[in-house]
């Protein structure tokens, strides 16, 4: 059905949107910017913060341009000196309750309070200082987020994130008027509730008040020591994204500049997270195949299919609390970050004749979840914590910064090996529906010798942004051994953002789908949305990035997992087989129940 | 007092298992217990398959929902503008002084807490004591005495 048009004027220019755009949708058609802090591309309307108010002819008030439909004939004013003082008056209301210690903290610069405060000039001595007079505490239990109330402005972006897009509700309003505050369970720590460490309220809040927890002064500490070797890693989705925090538009491909920087800040190696990504297709790839024979072949009915990946740790934490009787179906594979850190302090460290005690691992990754990974017990395979320190690709654009180094001017630079080679399907676990692409490719092809039946490789039902996508792909004319597949049809979901990840599983639960393998990340678009990637995020910018991850795969010389040099050798060197002994004592891990709240 | 199960499945059958049911249940827990524990309000929000934190969220936007452990007989003095010009500071005085307790303070053998509350529309006869649902209108420090010696004798 179409819809209706409204005609009306903003700052005395006609203007034609559609019926139900907002007065904040007709000013952008405009191209007039009308300031906002509680309104999100990505979330419902709120309408609580009232910096976007503008002037209605004939009306008294001043509506909210972010909640307030168009009328037909409606008369629009953005910028009238009642919005200018009004809006002045709005921030300086929200700064008297704001901590604005703005030199030491850690948005400093990022914040759209303090832009919105520079913008408007406002007078600080207007309103009583309300943070003066309130006890605030600061949550930094959580090894990724820092949750600081004192620099809250109950824009409530993080409460809406928590609840429409993760559906985890860890965060809530509580209290009322002046004791308002966003609080988790009996104002518990994030370290101690559902919170799933995803990092979407860190990606979406205006101020400081949620931050991830840095380590970039620890990381500095162990590059400047000459006596430790330190090795890093960066994720798929860090080299199409950091570019957007040095200066360049979003959806640039940033890989070798990444590896120049990486270099010149003073990391001994720096090596890549796609290489344990491929193995991470060999590993989980093989556990599918053989929950499959299993199930088909030997009958076992104790076998928990469909197998859900694990690379995302949001999605972990998030199942071992809301779905723990599925515990069993997911892969027991280690994210690739944790692969990673298992062969850099076992595997590298010989092959490089290191002593483990002498060496820091380090990962770039686009996710706060990954802090609390690196931080869980069972990832100390090698006798140390795994990965040291894990930062975000915000942090590790800082570092760049504060490095000194004209990021734009630098040459692109190659990954140092070992573990620095990688393929196409690698890059793109990146992207929601990459892992399932990635494993495709490898599993079809160990199954029935051929490659999979998709132009240049590319799996196209299993890419973009719909919440939940379903593949399904006929395997046949298969090779001897695995006869049992003949036939057989292998029916795949994907989901992204857990909330779609929710509905997923109360329809496995239910038995109303039936799939053998599911693919879930836990934030918005795959890991290139990840919760520590640059800010602002959007449904636009994610799009150019995923465009970006696609490009990255296409342009690889290896697009297949079990292509990689890399991976052939090191099952022939070290781990023997895929699932063999070995894997199962550095590669898997178990996860544990968890509470409720 | 009554199981908290019995509280919640009453609730339930009469107003549903929805989000509705909710403030009857935290109202249905307080008339019976004074305030919510932790464990009750996870059992809460557990039985309507609500998030803890929203369920937290929502008794503690409510001042007669107390989540802190409160004694047997709430008493709230009404601290609004009539009932202050009326007097209501030497209530709260010799109420303080009467049970040995600060205002927001529970005593020891776990019998009163006293707070303050906003208006009770009792204006006309301020200043005014709420305890637990009774209503005390027209107080003077020695009626205030004697009503909580009534108490005491309970």
């Amino acid at each position: 059905m179409a819809k209706y048009e409204v005609n009306l004027k903003i700052n005395n220019i006609p203007v034609t949107v559609e019926e139900g755009s907002t007065i904040l949708d007709a000013a952008k058609k405009l191209n007039f910017r009308v300031p906002t802090l509680c309104q999100h591309p990505d979330l419902c309307v709120a309408g609580n913060c009232r910096v976007c108010v503008v002037e209605q002819k004939g009306a008294k008030a001043l509506p909210a341009a972010c909640a307030t439909p168009v009328s037909e004939g409606m008369e629009i004013f953005t910028n009238s000196q009642k919005v200018r003082t009004a809006r002045t008056h709005i921030i300086e209301l929200l700064l008297s309750e704001h901590n604005s210690e703005c030199t030491s903290c850690y948005k400093n610069g990022k914040c759209e309070l303090q832009a919105l405060a520079n913008e408007y000039r406002v007078n600080e001595n207007l309103f009583i200082k309300l943070v003066d007079k309130n006890t605030y505490t600061i949550d930094n239990f959580s090894p990724a987020i820092i949750k600081d109330d004192s620099k809250c402005i109950r824009c409530q972006r993080c409460v809406r994130t928590c609840a429409s897009m993760q559906f985890v509700s860890a965060l809530a309003v509580s209290h009322k008027g002046d004791k308002q505050k966003i609080s988790t369970f009996f104002d518990k720590s994030m370290n101690d509730v559902v919170c799933t460490n995803c990092g979407q309220c860190v990606n979406r809040c205006p101020t400081g008040a949620l931050v991830e927890k840095n380590y970039i002064d620890q990381v500095w500490d162990a590059v400047n020591n000459p006596k430790i070797h330190v090795v890093v890693q960066t994720a798929p989705s860090v080299r199409i994204g950091l570019g957007e925090d040095l200066g360049l538009e979003p959806g640039n491909r940033v890989t070798g500049k990444m590896v120049s920087a990486l270099k010149r800040i003073g990391f001994d190696s720096v090596l890549d997270t796609d290489f344990s990504a491929d193995l991470t297709i060999m590993e989980e790839g093989t556990e599918l195949l053989t929950r499959l024979k299993k199930a088909l072949v030997d009958k076992d009915e104790t076998v928990a299919l469909p197998m859900t990946t694990s690379c995302s740790p949001g999605w972990i934490k998030f199942i071992e609390h809301k779905y723990p009787s599925l515990l069993p179906n997911v892969s027991t594979c280690k994210s690739p970050q944790q692969m990673f850190g298992a062969l850099a302090k076992t595997f590298y460290a010989q092959k490089k004749g290191l002593k483990v005690e002498n060496m820091i691992s380090v990962s770039i990754m686009p996710c706060t979840a990954k802090k609390y990974e690196a931080d869980r017990p069972e990832m100390r395979s090698s006798g140390f914590k795994d990965v040291d320190y894990v930062l975000t690709t915000r942090e590790l654009a800082m570092m760049i910064r504060q490095a000194g180094i004209c990021f734009e001017d630098l040459p692109n630079e190659k990954y140092d090996s070992i573990m620095g080679e990688s393929s196409g399907a690698a890059v793109i676990f990146g992207a929601t529906g990459g892992v399932m692409e990635a494993a495709l490719r490898t599993a079809y092809e160990i199954v029935t010798g051929r490659e999979v039946p998709f132009a240049n490789l590319d799996i196209v039902p299993v890419r973009g942004f719909e919440g939940i996508k379903e593949a399904k792909v006929l395997i046949k004319d298969v090779l001897p051994e695995w006869g049992f597949l003949e036939g057989a049809e292998l029916s795949c979901a994907i989901a992204h953002g857990l909330a779609n990840a929710n509905k997923l599983m109360a329809a496995v639960v239910s038995g109303e789908v039936n799939y053998h393998f599911i693919e879930i990340m836990a934030c918005p678009g795959g890991c290139l949305g990840g919760g520590g990637q640059p800010i602002p995020t959007s449904p636009e910018i994610r799009a150019k990035r995923m465009e970006a991850i696609y490009e990255e795969d296409a342009n690889m010389a290896i697009r297949k997992s079990h292509e990689n040099p890399e991976i052939t050798a090191i099952y022939a060197e070290f781990l023997g087989k895929p699932n063999g002994h070995k894997s199962h004592e550095l590669l898997h891990t178990h996860y544990v129940k968890r509470k409720g709240y | 007092m009554t199981d908290v199960n019995v509280i919640i499945n009453e609730k339930i059958e009469k107003f549903g298992k929805e989000r509705q049911a909710l403030m009857p249940i935290l109202q249905g827990i307080v008339a019976d217990k004074n305030y919510i524990t932790e464990d009750e309000l996870l059992l809460v929000a557990e039985t309507l398959d609500l998030s803890a934190a929203d369920v937290y969220g929502t008794a503690t936007f409510y001042t007669f929902l107390d989540v802190v452990p409160r004694g047997k007989y709430v008493i709230r003095v009404c601290k609004t503008i009539s009932c202050h010009m009326a007097g209501k500071d030497q209530i709260i005085d010799t109420l303080e002084k009467t049970l040995s307790i600060k205002l927001g303070e529970t005593t020891t053998d776990k019998k009163f807490t006293l707070l303050q509350a906003n208006c009770m529309g009792w204006c006309h006869k301020g200043p005014v004591m709420l305890i637990n649902d009774e209503v005390y209108p027209e107080l003077t420090p020695e009626k205030a005495i004697a009503i909580i010696a009534e108490y005491i004798a309970k």
